[in-house]
This record gives structure tokens, sequence and C-alpha cells, in this order.
């Protein structure tokens, strides 16, 4: 390569005008980019942040010279130091990805070959590209995985990327994109599919190195706590266009365009809490367990009050879901009764009657999965309705019609598949045919952790009016602090299949905390831009204490 | 799409089955109108045999190895038979038989697959070792065995193609088996059948409702590549002499019957020789089925995705 490699902080490093890129959907093209600048200098990150559809990844892509399968980038320039990427061919561009510029994706679990070991994958391309000797390469590598905090940074390159946890996994992805030493490396979400407790420590060992060779860095999120932490310069995107661009600093204390307001706004939702002695659902003392001998749930109780919320929270292996599954007899507990309106539930879901399964409902995390991809609006929430209440034929129409006006959906989306539906509108449709079942409990199973911010909103106020008209109690499954906050009115919290703590909203998200509890609540990101270097300076200060 | 007045609430008809084809059928690309074409063509000659064949299908109609003519558009075969109207009442019997097998291949496959991929258990291990037993043993050489065997039992000796539909059935059905298994492994996991198991529904439901529609593409090509697989081992069968017996017209026996003259050059317009012509029914209709297939395969999967 014939360009200098000094790295001075504040000279341009990528710069894109007017890009404009198209993507084909049954072969029609249409504008998904409409005109976008950013300019980028050495050791500065710039968050991307605007909901799915946006074009956030698209830009992402882009500034890679790569347009994904389906898309076209059809104006604009890209100009990568000093080189043109939308002219450069493709033996050109393949000698820089990798090398001077790096992806790391959302999801590392599918990004990684299962079939090597870490360190391979990690030295691959700086050997490939004949930067280093593989010697020199595998030192390096366990020099990254030392700076991202990586246990065991010596040997963990040895194991299999199924060997370690999801944070791990997702810090030796950055390793892998660190190891060429790049200018630009593109993240495009790589924390959402983490808990937030891990959350923190990706987070702050992307940004250190970072920081540590001057890279520049496009951080590509939905979650604006999170880019708060990351970025200096933050980017928000609607539908293909910049709405505004400012230091990051300014634009979270005074955003200047109403769309940016509305997602700022987003984050206080809140309920007031009412607390009640009806139960309609008790666990009692449940154990449960796949098979095996470690038992997935330990002694758990929970109780769920007629027309109330009822947040469970906890990191993913906390058995959340297992609770869900042992009380929906999906999962028959081992030990332990699950009492429904004060009588014993069958444990398993073959004992229990049709009437019993009406009463409880579930909605699940992705409509993707959960909807019949080949069935109509129509036949998905007519279903129950025929199934349990023998409604047909027109009847039953007109009651999906009715159901689909109180989810603040019409009749028109009768006879469309779930794949004609945005992301919203489908979980929208989840909770119709929940609904259509008239049930006494929903357990809502994470239904708003993949929904942008702004839709999570709209479908969490749309379940607490739901709440209100049918007095329907909700056991509400989730790992987000933030929805928590908005519409529970107890909390339980779980960690490693035990139950931390179980009470009333205000008790829980207030001191004197369990340490498990203060754990989970700080590590929750916050609006403000010093909140991760606090939190570190303050755990680190905790640690030396101990 | 307009919104209805809220008194009145008749909700809209739903799209129909006509509509959708009508859409999808819209969209297809040459090769595949070229496939279809040829496929209905075939239908109508086997469904409609007797009326449009010139001549009966055992009918001895004139002298023994006749060249092509205005009376004899083919030609005759070895005894005097017209070759144009046993090509027509081949394509029935050959079409026909492979169309029944193939769907009794579907029906027990591919229930038993989705079956064993909803239960698992012992019920997925006894069957899917069963099946790989009979995988490990080739198609030609088993149903040779098998139609050694019971080719002897009088009902068969009556109705030759009924043992070749229960053979050539339950051999392909292995193969059907695995590709549903595998493909409705990828569905049983997912929300929605969990959800219907929690709605109460029964098993018919869940396999039919649920399972079914989602593992159909793959099924529906593996539909026509089997058909034509089946057809292709009835042809061998018949040209090797156990498969469909004479007088009955069937284009592996009519290759058989007239393969000697693959010696002689063909006279006359349209110089071909005799043996080709059922030769090229069966290579034509086989194309045509891969023609449809890639279409279907082609729509159905991500592959329009990669340019």
């Amino acid at each position: 390569m014939s360009t200098d490699n000094k790295r001075v902080k504040g000279e341009t490093v990528l710069e894109i005008r007017d890009l404009k890129i198209e993507g084909n959907s049954d072969g029609v093209w249409h504008p998904i980019v409409k005109g976008v600048d950013v300019t980028l200098k050495r050791g500065e990150v710039l968050g991307l942040i605007g909901e799915s559809g946006a074009g956030k990844s698209t830009i992402g892509l882009a500034a890679m010279g790569f347009a994904r399968p389906g898309c076209r980038i059809v104006g604009g320039t890209i100009m990568f130091d000093g080189i043109d990427l939308r002219k450069a061919s493709e033996a050109q561009k393949r000698d820089l990805w990798g090398s001077r510029i790096a992806y790391v994706a959302q999801s590392a679990a599918a990004a990684f070959n299962p079939a090597h070991t870490l360190i391979d994958q990690t030295v691959e391309t700086a050997v490939r590209h004949g930067i280093m000797t593989r010697e020199q390469a595998e030192a390096d590598a366990r020099d990254l995985y030392k700076r991202l905090q990586l246990p065991k940074p010596d040997t963990i390159g040895d194991r299999f990327p199924h060997q370690v946890s999801g944070g791990q996994l997702q810090r030796a992805m950055t390793a892998m994109a660190m190891a060429c030493r790049p200018d630009l490396i593109i993240f495009d979400e790589p924390t959402t599919a983490l808990d937030v407790t891990t959350q923190v420590e990706v987070l702050a060992a992307m940004r250190d190195i970072v920081e540590q060779f001057n890279t520049a860095a496009i951080y590509i999120t939905h979650d604006l706590a999170v880019v708060a932490q990351m970025a200096d310069r933050i980017m928000v995107l609607l539908r293909g266009k910049e709405v505004e661009q400012a230091p990051t600093r300014q634009m979270l204390k005074q955003p200047t365009q109403d769309y940016t307001k509305t997602l700022w706004a987003v984050r206080k939702l809140a309920k007031e809490e009412s607390i009640s002695d009806d139960i309609a659902l008790r666990v009692h003392n449940v154990d449960a367990s796949y098979g095996g001998m470690v038992k997935v749930l330990d002694n758990v109780t929970v109780q769920l009050p007629r027309g109330r919320t009822v947040a469970v929270v906890g990191e993913s292996g906390s058995g959340k879901s297992t609770l869900a599954r042992a009380i929906t007899g999906l999962l028959p507990p081992m030990k332990g009764e699950v009492y429904f309106n004060g009588k014993p539930l069958p444990k398993a879901l073959k004992d229990r009657d049709k009437d019993t399964l009406r009463r409880i409902q579930m909605i699940y995390q992705s409509a993707d999965t959960s909807l019949n991809p080949r069935q109509t609006i129509r036949d998905l929430i007519g279903r129950p309705i025929e199934f349990y209440h023998g409604i047909k034929g027109a009847a039953c129409d007109r009651a999906v019609a009715e159901l689909l006006d109180a989810i603040e959906l019409n009749e028109s989306y009768i006879d469309r598949l779930p794949g004609e539906l945005s992301g919203g509108q489908k979980q929208r449709i989840s909770i119709a045919r929940a609904l259509a079942a008239k049930p006494e409990i929903i357990i809502c199973d994470e239904v708003t952790s993949a929904l942008d911010q702004i839709v999570q909103e709209e479908i969490l106020t749309l379940l607490m009016k739901l709440q209100k008209e049918t007095n329907v109690s909700y056991l509400f499954i989730t790992h987000d602090i933030a929805t928590v906050r908005a519409i529970s009115d107890e909390i339980v919290v779980m960690h490693q299949g035990k139950v931390v703590q179980q009470g009333p909203k205000t008790k829980v998200l207030n001191p004197p905390y369990p340490a498990y509890t203060e754990l989970l609540l700080s590590s929750v990101p916050e609006m403000d831009p010093d909140w991760l270097t606090n939190l570190l300076a303050k755990r680190a200060k905790g640690k030396v204490k101990a | 799409m307009t919104a209805q007045a809220p008194d009145i609430r008749s909700v809209r008809a739903r799209r129909t089955f006509w509509e959708n084809a009508k859409r999808t059928l819209a969209s297809a690309p040459f090769s595949a109108w070229f496939g279809m074409v040829i496929i209905l063509i075939y239908a109508i000659c086997a469904i409609f045999a007797p009326w449009i064949a010139p001549y009966g299908e055992a009918d001895v109609v004139g002298k023994a190895y006749l060249p092509a003519s205005a009376e004899f558009w083919l030609g005759t075969d070895q005894i005097g038979r017209d070759l144009f109207s046993r090509l027509i009442y081949g394509a029935r019997n050959t079409i026909g038989i492979a169309l029944i097998t193939t769907m009794l291949s579907f029906l027990v496959g591919g229930t038993l697959g989705v079956l064993t991929a909803l239960m698992r258990g012992w019920l997925d291990q006894g069957v899917s070792r069963i099946v790989d037993a009979f995988l490990a043993i080739p198609v030609l050489i088993f149903s040779l065995m098998l139609l050694a065997v019971f080719g002897k039992v009088q009902f068969f000796m009556e109705h030759r193609w009924v043992l070749l539909v229960i053979i050539l059935g339950l051999l392909d059905s292995t193969r059907v088996f695995r590709l549903a298994r595998a493909t409705a492994m990828n569905v049983v996991v997912m929300d929605y059948v969990e959800s219907a198991k929690l709605r109460g529904e029964n098993m018919r439901w869940i396999i039919f409702r649920e399972v079914l529609p989602n593992i159909l593409p793959p099924l529906i090509t593996e539909f026509g590549l089997r058909f034509c697989f089946v057809f292709l081992t009835i042809s061998a069968l018949s040209f090797l002499g156990v498969g469909m017996q004479p007088p009955t017209a069937d284009w592996g026996s009519m290759l058989a019957e007239n393969k000697t003259l693959i010696n002689f050059p063909a006279v006359g317009f349209p110089w071909i020789r005799k043996p080709f012509y059922p030769a090229i029914a069966i290579a034509l209709l086989t194309v045509a089925i891969n023609f449809v297939v890639d279409w279907v395969l082609h729509k159905t999967s991500g592959l329009r995705d990669e340019h």
C-alpha cells in the first residue's frame, strides 16, 4: 500500500458525499438511502442511530464500498483515505477489507466459523494479507485479547466459538477486526444481542481499543443510551435521510429536530404502580430442569395479582423463559405447584383442558417465528376464536375485525400474510391472537426487545390500554429495565434460576438493593455520556476496596 | 383498500386461489412456460389417449416395421402396431403409474417425516434407522429383487402395475421421508408450532396446518424431481422386461422392442430412428419438469437474491 500509514488524529479518513442506494424488492428498485453525507476523522467515533429501515446498516456497509445483495449504490462518492471506493476494483477492495477497513457484526455467534478456533480466525486476515507472519499475528492476537480484558488471554484463543460466552465472543470479534490495526471499523449493533451486564464490559473494551489505536469508527445502533457512551458525534437517520448531526453532548442536551425529540422522549414512559392482593397465579417452590442434573429453576416462588403486571427481569440463562415454560406446562416442574385461581394446575400440557389453556396465553419475543408465515391474519386471529369459542364464518370474521380495531389496525389487514406487515404490526397481531382467547393471564416473553424504541413504546402503551379494558394480568419477561419501569406493578429479579427479589416496583428499583439487583440496575446504560466512565471508575474503586 | 362503513361490518372475502395463481404465473420465465406447456400436452395426451390416438393401444394395423407415412405418422413397430398411437397410450401408462407412485411415496414419506420430526424420541429413532437401512440398497436392484419375489403372486400377475406402484412408492418414500423430516425439523422448533400446542391443537392440525404449508415449497420441487426419477425407473424396469408387460404400451418396453432398429438408418421425414421416439418422449418430459421445478425452487427459496 502506497499510502502513509501514520495515524494523525484529526485527519479525514472517510468522506461520503451525497450517497444514494437503492434496494430491490420483487423486481422494483426503491431508494433506501437518499443522499447522505458522512465525514469521519481519525480517532473519531460517529454514532448512526435511527429505527430499523432507516438505512443505518446500508450506510455502514457502503462505507466499505459494499452493497448487500439486492442493493446497489447509484450515486455519490465514497472516498476512503484518497481511494474512491465506488471506482475501486473488487481486488482493490478485497485488499482493503479486513486490513484497513473492518466490520463487527451484530451476531458474533453467526459471524464466527464454528469449526475453527478463535485465534485461527483472529489471525487469518493479517496472515492472508501478508501483514504479519503467523507467529507475530498470534502474539499480537493474545495482546489484543488482553487489552479487551478477555479471561486467560494466552489460552482463550485455542477455544472454539461455542466454548466462550456471547460477550466474550463479541470481544473476540472486535479483536479480529483490530488484528490488522484498521483505519476504520464499522460496528453494526455489536451489543444488541448481549445482556446489560455483559454489554458494559464489551462497550468499555471497544471504546478503549478504538482510543488506543486512534481508529475511526462508525457505531450503528438503535440504543440511544449506548451511542451516548460510544460516539463523539451522532447522526440521526430517518428513512434514508439525515435528520440532524451534532457532537454527542450537544445532541443529547438540545436536539433541534422534532423527530430527534420524539426519539429522546421515548425513554420517559412510566406507569403508576398499583398493588393488589387478588392473586391470579401463584408459582410455588417450583424446581425445573431440562432432563439433566442442573436445575434451571431452583425453588422459585412468584405471584401474579389479577389485572396487574409483574415484570420478571434477569440476564439470559437466569431462567426467565423456563419459568414461562413451567407455567404453560411445556416443561412440567419436577417439584412444586402452579396455582391458578387458587387451584393447582395439572403439571403437563396434555393434562390440561381446553378452558384452562384458553385462560393462559402467551406472546413471544419474535413475531416472525410466532406467527405462521403461511397463514393470513384472518386465520391467525380467527383460529383461537373458532377453537375456543366455537364462532365460525362471518361471525368469526367480524370478531377478527373487532380485534384488529382493538389493536389499532383495521380490517383492511385481514387478508395479509405476516410477511406483508412491519415488525410492530406483527407484534400487534400476536397480541390480538392472545386476546382472541379472552385470557386471564398473558405471558409476554421479551415482546418488545426485537422492536425499535418508538414502536416499543406504542406496543407497551397498547398493552397497558388493553389491560385496563380487560383486566388481564401480564407476566412480563424482559431484560430491559426501561421497559420494566414503564409498565410493571411488581418486579421479580431472577439470577441463575433463583428469585433474588420480588416486590413492588418502587421498592425493587430503589435502595437498599441486594447485590445482584444493584449490578443489574447499574449496568443499564443511561442517556448521560459520562455514565460508562463513571460506572467503570466506581466499579474499579469497589474492587480495590474489596 | 378502502375502509368500509363501520355499521355494516361485513368483511372482505379472501383472495381466491385463482387470483394468486394468476399473479404467480404472470412472473414465470420462458423456460418455465416451455416446461408447463410440454407437461400440459403430455397430460392431455395421457388423459384423452383413446380419443387422440388414431389406432388402439394393442391393435395390429399394418405390416411390421413400416416407415413413417400419412397413414402411420411414425410408422409401425415389430408386429405392425401404430407407433404414434402407442406413444400416446404410453404417456397414459407411464405418467399415470409414475404419478400414483410418487403420490404414494409422498403420502407415506411426507406424513412419517413430519410426524417423526414432531414426536422425536423412539419413533424417530426407529423409523430413521429402518429408512437408513433401505437407503443403503440401490433402488433398481432392490426393486428387481422385490418384483421377482412378489411377481408370482396371483393378484399381482393380473395387476402388475399395482405391484410396481407399491414397490417403487415405498422405496421412494424413504427419500421423501429424509427430506420431509429434515425440513420439518426446522419448522417444528418455531414458536408458532409451540403456540399451536399451547392452544391445545391436535396432531392433525399441527401437521397439516402449521408444519406442512411451511415445508411445501421444497416438497413440491422434490415431488417434481422424484416423479422424474420414478418414471425413469419404471421405464428402465420395463426396458429390462420386468416392468409393464406387453401388450400394454409403455415407453420403456417400446424402446426395448424397437431397439434393433437402431442399426438401420431412418427412412424419410423426420429422419429419426424409431427407438428414439419413446426415448425422446422420456427425455422431453424430464427436461420439462426440471424447467418448472427450477422456477418453483427459484421463486420459493432465497436464490433470487443472489445475482
